[in-house]
C-alpha cells in the first residue's frame, strides 16, 4: 500500500471554550485539504465541525468547561469525524435532532445544529446516556 | 484579537450591524446585549446585516438573525441582509432566513427596501 492510500488519524483534546470552535473547525478543515476537497466540500465539513463542537461547548458542558476530544480520520476518500465529551449527555436524543429544538436558556439558538450536521455531512450518528456524555461520529465522502 | 465583533451605524431609524469574519456561537455573544441597549434607546424601523466581511457562518448566526427578526415582527420593523458570500449565503437558505428576509446586492439598496 503506497503511503497516499494509507488510513490516517488526528486525534485531539480541546478544551471547551467558545473560542475553540474556530479553531477545531480550522485544523479539520486543514487536515482534510490531503483530499483535495472542493471549498465547497471544506465549508461543509466546517460547518458541522462548529455544530458538533458548539453543542459540546454549550450543552455537553453547560458553559461549564470540559474536554472535547476530537478525531478525525481519513480512509480513502471517506472523512470521518468523531466529537466527543464526557459532559451531562442527551436523555432524548431523537427529541434533541428535532429541527428548531433547543433547550437553550438564553434565546438565542436556532436549535439547527443536528439538521445543519446531518445536511452537510453523508452521516450522522449520536450515542449518548446521561451523565456519561455524548459521541457524535459524522461521515463524509470527499469526492473533490 | 481585541476588536469588536459587531460594530454599529445607523442611518435614520435603520439600524446597519456589520456582521465579523466569523459568525459562530464564540463572536455571537455580544449581539443580543448590544441590539437589545440600542432597540432600546433608539426609534428604529429597520436592520441591515451586512455580511460583506463574514466568511463562515453556522447555525449561531441564525439564531441571532431569527431573534432580531421577531423582535422586529413586533414593533412592524423589518429586516434586510446584503455582501453576503456563498457559504453564508447556503447557511442562509438551509435556515429558511430567506424566506423571512430580502437579500440585497448593495447596502444602499439594503437601507432604502
Amino acid at each position: 500500500m503506497s503511503e497516499q492510500n494509507k488510513p490516517e488519524i488526528l486525534k485531539m483534546e480541546l478544551e471547551a471554550l467558545s473560542k475553540n470552535e474556530e479553531f477545531a473547525r480550522v485544523a479539520v478543515a486543514v487536515f482534510m485539504a490531503r483530499l483535495n476537497p472542493t471549498l465547497e466540500e471544506v465549508d461543509d465539513v466546517k460547518t458541522a465541525v462548529s455544530e458538533a463542537v458548539t453543542n459540546t461547548v454549550i450543552h455537553g458542558y453547560q458553559g461549564n468547561g470540559g474536554i472535547i476530544y476530537l478525531e478525525v480520520g481519513i480512509d480513502g476518500q471517506e472523512l470521518a469525524v468523531t466529537v466527543r465529551d464526557t459532559g451531562i449527555g442527551i436523555p432524548d436524543i431523537k427529541l434533541a435532532m428535532e429541527p428548531m429544538y433547543t433547550t437553550d436558556p438564553d434565546g438565542e439558538r436556532s436549535g439547527m445544529g443536528f439538521s445543519f450536521m446531518e445536511a452537510f455531512m453523508d452521516q450522522v450518528e449520536v450515542k449518548s446516556a446521561p451523565g456519561e456524555g455524548t459521541v457524535v461520529t459524522m461521515k463524509k465522502k470527499i469526492n473533490g | 484579537m481585541n476588536q469588536p465583533y459587531f460594530t454599529y451605524e445607523a442611518e435614520g431609524q435603520t439600524l446597519i450591524v456589520h456582521l465579523p469574519e466569523e459568525l459562530d456561537h464564540h463572536n455571537c455573544s455580544g449581539l443580543k446585549y448590544e441590539t437589545d441597549l440600542i432597540l432600546s434607546e433608539n426609534y428604529i424601523r429597520r436592520i441591515v446585516f451586512d455580511f460583506s466581511k463574514t466568511r463562515f457562518m453556522d447555525s449561531s448566526g441564525i439564531g441571532i438573525l431569527l431573534n432580531r427578526y421577531k423582535q422586529m415582527a413586533l414593533s412592524g420593523g423589518s429586516i434586510a441582509i446584503y455582501g453576503a458570500g456563498p457559504q453564508a449565503l447556503r447557511i442562509l437558505k438551509i435556515g429558511g432566513i430567506l424566506k423571512l428576509m430580502k437579500l440585497y446586492d448593495s447596502k444602499e439598496a439594503a437601507v432604502t427596501g
